[in-house]
């Protein structure tokens, strides 16, 4: 049984794969086909004033009619290779978390007890946070990195992390497990969106200042004050995860090992993670450090997460030695 | 002032065109290192500096967590490590310029968190201030026209009083703090969101707390290490343990009386699974613990649950075999008979074994490896294939001569000097080996008597049935660590302040009521983010259209 559930859910990451590929091409496309001719957005006047009126001829209070919000610029329309992306994306991620729920059910656990399921329930989590972001924020101008970013993830993971189902070690049949990995997973995704957008902001900074004119859909992103807000913001999401997953391995660490902290190389690249995002915070409230310098923070902490991830999995000697490999 | 003077908020400073620097003096110098020290630039840098700091300890093996991997390093490289050690790049976490960057920068927070305590005490007690004249210059602003005659819902023409009362009444009702101004023009002034500083002040000093537990914890807690294997028992106290690490402060009246025996231990492996046959899937150790009632109560150790008893926690750290092995002389006198914990040395629990006979006529030592499931590799060595017993096997090495012990210097259990001792079973004398299976005794050349590799299986065991014929012990670790419950407290303070501090928007909002020379009215709402708010410019519309609300009134734009 345990067989047969793990082929299907290595097929439906494949097709996940093959959807994402198709998906990230389309991103790509969309970018390339968005031109600078985007409508100018007519400056607000400084203060508008506007009318009270009666709201009903009777003397009672009647319930008026929702008043517009204020006058937001007007969204360009998205393309239609944005809108097939978004939809192949989607796809693509009903099969990845189809792929990684059918191997939790193959190994009778959590879908994350080693290397290849953590690049599957990672991958898994970045999209379905950038998907659901889209209901905040139109984000869909990161389709193609965290698409290319999924896709990076899960290649990796089946061709050089995939392990056979095995059972758990004691030393991780605990309920922290679904807590603590679960948790840092989500805090990942939103510092890999996060890390997106300072991207965004860096490139949007350069041509605010006329070097890069020649790329042209960087004129349909949001201004690089605007990326810089969002990517703060949700930066503070990821960093209020990582906090908790800190203290949920600790207490962990302590059932586990007797202390709550000891230095080993994982809680070291989890502290200097949780102290670079920490310095980006502070960094929005510090004069000269805002923009550009604070971004370059995030994806400094970002690189540090994903070498925690990946160079300290497997190469750094620890009590986190749980890569399978 | 409330925060450091670089902090983005603060005005910009004056540009200075000529640098004039006055003559500071010693209260001079250390007033400016203190406001270098609590700048926010500093606390900043001294962050990003801490993290930077932290990253050697993850690149070298260090004492506290891995000392084999430090004497490994020493052994591997000779030359760079003993300058590595100067710059205490083997104790990253204790060394002089960690500590020092990491107090710096507790330091800068104190600096900051006490001002900003008292000047938040007093902002929690007074009332908003007063309302600006020109709101319009606010980056959050709305305005309104109420043309003359315009009555409310009782037929009553509106008046500023009015107005302005209805203003009030909706901000309370949004849990603001509101102030009424009656200046040039009436205006309601009013703020919200001061848990946004108690949040951010709590967290800040709950770091400070956590920092303050974990080092009084270190100095009057304690850690131990303790090897019991099955039916044998633990009393707690200072000398029962193998390994005893005290805090500074730790005297030996923090130990508790109780004992705790070690009644079976089982390990489970996976069977079934073709691609983790062997891998342990579970152990659990089945105690019993005396309190100093003598009442004994049965508890169950596991990986991931510890032991409560007296003050501490007992973790299962490990486990192995124990063979019971008995030497006599050759007079037939036992010299030694005991359970020997092997030290496991891979997955399938090839463990090596130091058997020291200090009794015998001639001090006897043993280098031995157990195999719980011994096999011939094709190069004709022994290994263990699977960690359950299956076969049995204990091989020995035997010197004869002086142990090393009897001068009273204290020696590991674990290891074994030859020097000065006798070869007298080894690949360099006569006999090779001594190969043992549970139940067979084997004689020791040279007049030395016998040895015997006891079967410990019940009584009722079948006799090819091996499966209990070794020991097996755990090792315990034994912790006492009294701040532990202050730590994890400061840290719940520290999430829910971080909570507070990074989502409760704090705002300044002011509506006012203006008199035209139409005697219409004119209303005007302001907002001001103190911090960061992304959503004030939606909360200042909110607030205009649910004043209209309040008034019976409709918004057009």
């Amino acid at each position: 049984m345990t067989a047969i559930l793990e082929s299907y859910s290595q097929l439906a990451i494949y097709s996940a794969m093959a959807v994402y590929t198709l998906a990230f091409i389309a991103f790509t496309l969309d970018l390339a086909k968005r031109t600078s001719a985007v409508q100018v957005v007519a400056a607000v006047p400084a203060v508008r004033v506007g009318v009270l009126t009666r709201a009903g001829g009777t003397a009672t209070l009647e319930r008026e009619p929702e008043v517009a919000a204020p006058v937001v610029p007007p969204t360009p329309r998205s393309s239609p290779f944005e809108r097939v992306a978004f939809s192949l994306t989607v796809v693509a991620w009903l099969l990845h978390v189809a792929g990684t729920v059918l191997r939790g059910v193959a190994a009778h656990r959590v879908p994350w007890a080693n290397m290849f399921e953590f690049s599957l329930t990672a991958s898994a989590i970045i999209v379905t946070v950038f998907i659901f972001v889209q209901l905040w924020q139109n984000l869909r101008f990161l389709g193609a990195y965290i698409t290319g970013f999924a896709l990076i993830v899960l290649g990796v993971g089946t061709v050089n992390f995939y392990v056979p189902v095995v059972p758990l070690p004691p030393a991780l049949q605990s309920y922290w497990l679904v807590i603590h990995v679960f948790v840092a997973t989500l805090g990942t995704a939103f510092f890999a969106i996060a890390g997106g957008l300072s991207i965004a902001q860096l490139m949007q900074v350069r041509r605010e200042a006329g070097k890069f004119a020649a790329v042209k859909f960087m004129a349909t992103l949001p201004t690089a004050e605007r990326l810089e807000n969002l990517a703060y913001r949700v930066v503070l999401v990821g960093f209020v995860f990582w906090t908790f997953t800190l203290i949920a391995g600790s207490i962990w660490a302590e059932h586990a090992w007797g202390r709550y902290w000891g230095w080993d190389t994982k809680e070291v690249w989890t502290f200097i993670i949780w102290t670079i995002f920490a310095g980006y915070i502070h960094a929005r409230a510090t004069r000269g450090w805002r923009g550009t310098r604070s971004a370059w923070l995030s994806l400094i902490g970002f690189g540090a997460v994903m070498f925690n991830f990946t160079i300290v999995n497997l190469f750094f000697k620890g009590l986190h030695s749980y890569s399978g490999l | 002032m409330s925060r450091p003077s670089d902090h983005f908020d603060s005005p910009a400073p004056a540009p200075r065109s000529e640098i004039n620097q006055p003559k500071l003096g010693i209260v001079g110098y250390l007033r400016f290192f203190w406001r270098q020290l609590t700048s926010m630039r500093v606390a900043l840098l001294l962050l990003l500096l801490l993290a930077i700091a932290a990253v050697p300890g993850s690149l070298f093996p260090q004492r506290a967590a891995d000392p084999n991997g430090v004497v490994q390093y020493f052994s591997a490289n000779p030359t760079s490590a003993p300058i590595l050690d100067k710059f205490q790049l083997f104790d990253v976490y204790t060394s002089i310029w960690f500590s020092a960057i990491y107090l710096l920068l507790f330091i800068s927070l104190i600096g900051c968190v006490v001002p900003r305590a008292t000047h938040h005490y007093k902002a929690l007690r007074s009332r908003p201030p007063r309302t600006p004249v020109h709101l319009e210059r606010l980056a959050s602003f709305a305005a309104y026209d109420l043309p003359a005659g315009e009555t409310d819902a009782a037929g009553n023409p509106f008046t500023p009083a009015s107005v302005v009362e209805a203003a009030r009444a909706v901000l309370r009702k949004s849990r603001y703090r509101v102030q009424l101004f009656d200046g040039r023009e009436l205006s309601v002034s009013a703020e919200r969101g001061y848990a946004r500083e108690t949040g951010n002040l709590v967290f800040h000093i709950a770091m400070i707390g956590i920092l303050i537990a974990v080092g009084v914890g270190g100095s009057i807690g304690y850690t131990g290490q303790k090897v019991v294997v099955v039916g044998q028992a633990f009393v707690n106290v200072r000398s029962a343990f193998d390994s005893f690490n005290p805090g500074r402060l730790f005297t030996d009246d923090f130990l508790q009386p109780y004992r705790l025996v070690l009644n079976s231990f089982s390990a489970t492996y996976e069977e079934k699974n073709l691609n983790a046959i062997g891998e342990a899937t579970d152990y659990t150790a089945d105690m019993t613990s005396y309190g100093p009632d003598g009442k004994g109560v049965k508890q169950v150790l596991k990986v991931n649950y510890p032991l409560e008893i007296g003050g501490n926690q007992i973790y299962l750290l490990g486990n192995g075999y124990a063979p019971k092995v008995t030497v006599k002389d050759s007079a037939g006198k036992v010299v030694f008979t005991d359970s020997v914990p092997c030290l496991p040395q891979d997955a399938n629990l090839t463990s090596v074994c130091i058997i020291k006979v200090p009794d015998a006529v001639k001090q006897l030592g043993m280098v031995g490896f157990f195999y719980p499931t011994a096999s011939n590799l094709s190069t004709g060595a022994l290994a263990s294939v699977h960690p359950a017993l299956g076969n049995p096997t204990l091989t020995l090495r035997v010197y004869q001569g002086d142990l090393g012990i009897n001068k009273g210097v204290p020696k590991s259990v674990y290891a074994l000097n030859t020097d000065g001792m006798k070869e007298i079973v080894g690949p360099d004398v006569s006999t090779h080996s001594i190969d043992l299976t549970p139940g067979k005794t084997a004689t020791l050349p040279g007049g030395n008597g016998t040895i015997t590799f006891d079967n410990v299986s019940p009584p009722s065991t079948k006799a090819n049935d091996l499966t209990k014929s070794v020991p097996r012990y755990v090792s315990l670790d034994i912790h006492s660590d009294p701040t532990q419950g202050w730590v994890l407290f400061f840290a719940i303070c520290v999430v829910a302040g971080l909570l507070t501090s990074l989502f409760i928007p704090r705002r300044r909002v002011w509506v006012k009521v203006i008199e035209r020379a139409d005697g219409g009215l004119r209303l005007e709402y302001a907002g001001l983010a103190r911090g960061e708010d992304p959503g004030l410019e939606a909360a200042v519309a909110d607030l205009a259209r649910r004043h209209s609300r309040q008034l019976g009134l409709k918004l057009s734009s």
